[in-house]
């Protein structure tokens, strides 16, 4: 139950201003600028960008100075200001294949057209603090060599050649492309929703469900057959030109996971496919969400439904963190009316319950006497 | 809606020049909002600009495609910032751009009209696009060898005889 209160508006107000300051923190030190933000924690900048669902630099990096660097927080910010913009409508689908290649690799084949392009990655560092990083030393210009010039084919048509993996994926032609953005979420949902969903679900709770799939819990012997990152283009059609216009580049991170599947009544034996798309560079969670996507397939591959992270209704319903956000911490807001009421009750049930431990305590008292 | 929309296109004159114009358009929105600027501040003969629309700024839901090639799907939005104006010489010019930056889209679109009219289309070419087109081609390859210098050569280490 929710009553209107009155009062604490000076104390909000104080609360915000006293926000601000230690938001600000020590004044001696100089202020952080949205440019240092989006140049130098640019991957806190893409997970903003990534579950905020909304691709904006400038902003994801305001929203992370705003939020004091809380994650959600500024995931929750930009996903109100989304709803303050109209939608001028919906771009054709981004071709990854033709993609800036900033990082390319796979597990599959050690040889592959394109090569192995580590770039910038963690992967292979020491996980060792760098006290190096407590100043501001030069940093060296990074290498260069001339790069092959082609197609970088993606792994799975490289499969696809031998038969032995299913395709990329089609909905029958009468599909209309779904949007949880417009259209409350239904189950069962199809795949296009699923992944609308999982691209902008929380990355922990994703790389939590992914790993519970490693571990036992639905088994599906994942290969990471390619994951890229990079830039690419956006078009839109514009009705009033008449002709599709590029608004510019982003960057994002796929995850091709390739699952044994040893067939069923329907399927021959092949290697099927767990899809992972993801604004910015997030190899973490374009891997998870293609294990996640990969699990949530069990009814429609005919396998047996085990495990939590094959619960599509389960999964998709909690994957949103703002939504989460927002029901876990509503219950901090006053309940005074709910608990006077539960605390009535608490009482009047513990004075039943002591009376009737008296009774019986009596009852028994007299019994022993009897004996 | 479709009578609309053929309407307002046959508001433009039929270009016989899309293709170069839609790269051009491409090239402009990619243009960073100091290399428009400095552009039409240097423009000779500036004509007078009237807003048509906007600039304004809104939601673009970009789309991907379920394993990279099949069924579409909403991966997510991205603002977007688009703006039509009008110049004394009569031409509309359009502009779309990834971001929020209103001024470099209103530019934007001043160049495309700039850019339709014969007259000043080499101009527009020349002190712009072009260079535009050079510095991001350049980026481009930049980082493409910034990347190759990443890509990993594999050596066999043979063990034993035969």
């Amino acid at each position: 139950m929710y009553v209107a209160v009155k009062g604490g508006e000076a104390a909000i107000s104080n609360a915000h201003q006293l926000l601000a300051d230690r938001r600000r923190g020590d004044r001696s030190v100089p202020a952080m600028t949205i440019e240092q933000i989006v140049e130098q924690l640019g991957l806190a900048v893409d997970r903003v960008m990534s579950e905020g669902s909304l691709y904006d630099k400038e902003l994801a990096a305001l929203a992370f100075k705003q939020a004091r660097g809380d994650m959600i927080e500024a995931i929750f910010l930009l996903r109100a200001y989304r709803t303050t913009l109209p939608r001028f409508g919906y771009s054709n689908p981004i071709d990854t294949g033709n993609m800036l290649i900033e990082r390319r690799i796979s597990a599959t084949y050690k040889d592959l057209p394109g090569g192995q392009l580590l770039g910038p990655t963690f992967d292979y560092t020491h996980r060792l603090l760098d006290p190096e990083l407590m100043g501001d030393g030069a940093v060296d210009e990074p290498q260069s060599r001339e790069a092959e010039t082609g197609h970088t084919p993606r792994v799975s048509e490289i499969l696809d050649q031998e038969g032995l993996i299913e395709g990329d994926g089609e909905l029958p032609d009468d599909h209309r492309t779904g949007d949880l953005t417009r259209e409350p979420m239904e189950f069962p949902m199809t795949r296009d929703v699923r992944l609308q969903a999982l691209s902008r679900g929380d990355e922990g709770f994703l790389l939590a469900l992914g790993y519970s799939t490693q571990r036992g819990y639905a088994r599906s012997h994942p290969f990471a057959g390619e994951i890229r990152i990079g830039e690419v283009e956006v078009e839109i059609d514009v009705p009033e030109l008449g002709f599709a216009v590029i608004l510019g580049r982003i960057r994002v991170t796929e995850c091709q996971m390739i699952n044994q599947f040893q067939g069923s009544a329907k399927q021959p034996p092949q290697f099927t496919r767990g899809y992972g798309l993801v604004f910015g560079q997030s190899e973490r969670k374009a891997m998870a969400m293609s294990l996640v996507d990969r699990t949530l397939r069990a009814t429609e591959l005919g396998e047996d439904l085990t495990a939590p992270a094959q619960d599509e209704e389960f999964v998709i319903s909690h994957s949103d963190n703002v939504q989460a956000t927002g029901f876990v911490e509503h219950l901090k807001l006053p309940h005074y009316v709910d608990f006077q009421a539960e605390l009535d009750l608490v009482r009047r049930m513990r004075g039943e319950f002591e009376a009737r431990q008296n009774a019986t305590g009596q009852q028994g008292d007299n019994l022993e006497a009897a004996e | 809606m479709k009578e609309a929309t053929d309407q307002l296109r046959n508001q433009e004159p039929s270009d016989p020049d899309q293709a170069a114009r839609q790269q051009a358009m491409a090239v402009l929105a990619r243009a960073s909002g100091d290399e428009l600027s400095e552009a039409w501040d240097a423009w000779p003969d500036r004509p007078e600009v009237s807003p048509v629309r906007g600039p304004e700024t809104g939601l673009v839901m970009v789309r991907g495609r379920i394993g990279g090639g099949g069924a579409p799907f909403n991966f997510g939005e991205a603002t977007v910032t688009r703006a039509t104006v009008k110049l004394s010489t009569g031409r509309i010019g359009h502009a779309y751009a990834l971001g929020a930056d209103k001024d470099k889209v209103r530019h934007a679109a001043i160049f495309d009209a700039l850019w339709q009219d014969e007259a000043t289309r080499p101009t527009v070419e020349e002190r712009l696009v072009a260079p535009v087109r050079r510095r991001l081609g350049d980026d481009d390859a930049r980082r493409r060898d910034e990347s190759a210098a990443t890509r990993v050569d594999f050596f066999t280490m043979v063990r034993g005889e035969d």
